[in-house]
C-alpha cells in the first residue's frame, strides 16, 4: 500500500528580492517593500512530501531519521541563519519563496534515496506558501 | 441538437457539483514500534526510542476528506453528522485512550506507525461510507509529521 508521509522543518533566513535585468524603478515598483537593499528576513516553514509502499516489515515508508538527517545536510545546513543571495544558486536567480521551493525540490531530488519525493511545501509567513511537485508532477 | 451554450452548461454542471470536504477530530493513543522479524538489536536501530516497551503517546489529529456530487435538494456531499457518527464509531471509540498495539486488532500484527494507522482508518472507513466516497485520509503525529492515504495499492 502507497502512503505519502510529510515532514514539517523551520529555518530562518534573509534575502533580498531584486532583478539585475530590471531598473532601479522597475525593480521597487515590482518588488515594493522586498527591495529594501538592505535585505529583511523570514522563518520559512518547509514541508516535504514523500512517498512509497509502506515496508511490510518496518510500518514506514522510510526511516524519519534518514528524511530528517538528509533535510538538515542539504537543506537545513546551507540556508538557516543565511543570507540568501549570498549563495551562489541565487547570485543570478532572485530568492523568492517560489525560486527557493524549486531549488530546495532539486536539492532533495537529488540527494534523498530512499523514498520518492513528492512535493515541497515553502511558507514565507503565515499568509503565503508555495508548493513544487517536479517537472512532471501535478498538485493533488 | 445541443447548442454550445447547453454543452458548456452541462459541462459546468458537472465540474461544479463534485465536491471535496474535510472532517477533523483528535484522538490520543500510545504506542511502540517492534517487529518480531527483527532482533532486540535491529529493533532498537531500526526504531530508536519508538522500540520502549512500555510505549509512549500522542495526540493524534485525524482528517477524513470524503468527495461526492452536492445533492440538489439537501445541498450537503454527505451528512456531516453522519459522517461524525461514523467517525466516532469506527475509529475513535476503538482508538482513543488506547495502547494502539495491545488494543486495536490491526496491531496485533501491523506495527502502529502513521502510515499503517492511516491505512487502517481508511479500511475501517471506506465500507461505511455510502453517497461520498473516501478521498483521503490524514493522520498527524504531532504538528510536523503527517500521512496521507489515498487508498493506492
Amino acid at each position: 500500500m502507497k502512503a505519502h508521509l510529510t515532514r514539517r522543518y523551520l529555518f530562518s533566513a534573509s534575502h533580498r528580492l531584486h532583478s539585475a535585468e530590471m531598473s532601479a524603478e522597475e525593480n521597487l515598483a515590482t518588488y515594493g517593500k522586498c527591495n529594501n537593499p538592505h535585505g529583511h528576513g523570514h522563518n520559512y516553514g518547509l514541508e516535504v512530501t514523500v512517498s512509497g509502499p509502506v515496508d511490510v516489515t518496518t510500518g514506514m515508508v522510510c526511516n524519519l531519521v534518514d528524511l530528517d538527517e538528509c533535510v538538515e545536510r542539504e537543506v537545513l545546513a546551507r540556508y538557516h541563519l543565511e543570507n540568501l543571495n549570498t549563495r551562489k544558486e541565487f547570485v543570478v536567480t532572485v530568492p523568492t519563496t517560489e525560486n527557493l521551493c524549486i531549488e530546495i525540490f532539486e536539492i532533495l531530488e537529488r540527494a534523498f534515496r530512499k523514498a520518492h519525493l513528492e512535493r515541497v511545501r515553502l511558507e514565507e509567513t503565515m499568509m503565503n506558501s508555495f508548493e513544487y511537485t517536479g517537472n512532471n508532477g501535478a498538485l493533488r | 441538437m445541443k447548442t454550445l451554450e447547453d454543452a458548456i452548461k452541462d459541462q459546468e454542471s458537472r465540474i461544479l457539483t463534485m465536491v471535496y470536504l474535510t472532517r477533523k477530530a483528535e484522538f490520543s493513543a500510545s504506542h511502540y514500534y517492534h517487529s518480531p522479524e527483527f532482533s532486540p538489536e535491529e529493533n532498537r536501530r531500526v526504531f530508536g526510542k519508538c522500540n520502549n516497551p512500555n510505549g509512549h503517546g500522542h495526540n493524534y489529529t485525524l482528517e477524513v476528506t470524503v468527495k461526492g456530487e452536492v445533492d440538489p435538494r439537501s445541498g450537503f456531499v454527505v451528512d456531516l453528522k453522519q459522517l461524525k457518527e461514523i467517525m466516532h464509531r469506527e475509529v475513535l471509540d476503538a482508538m482513543d485512550h488506547r495502547f494502539l498495539n495491545k488494543e486495536v486488532p490491526e496491531f496485533a500484527t501491523k506495527i502502529p506507525t502513521t502510515e499503517n494507522i492511516a491505512i487502517a482508518v481508511w479500511l475501517r472507513l471506506q465500507p461505511k461510507l455510502q453517497r461520498a466516497q473516501l478521498h483521503r485520509v490524514r493522520v498527524y503525529e504531532t504538528p510536523d509529521l503527517f500521512v496521507d492515504f489515498y487508498g493506492e495499492e
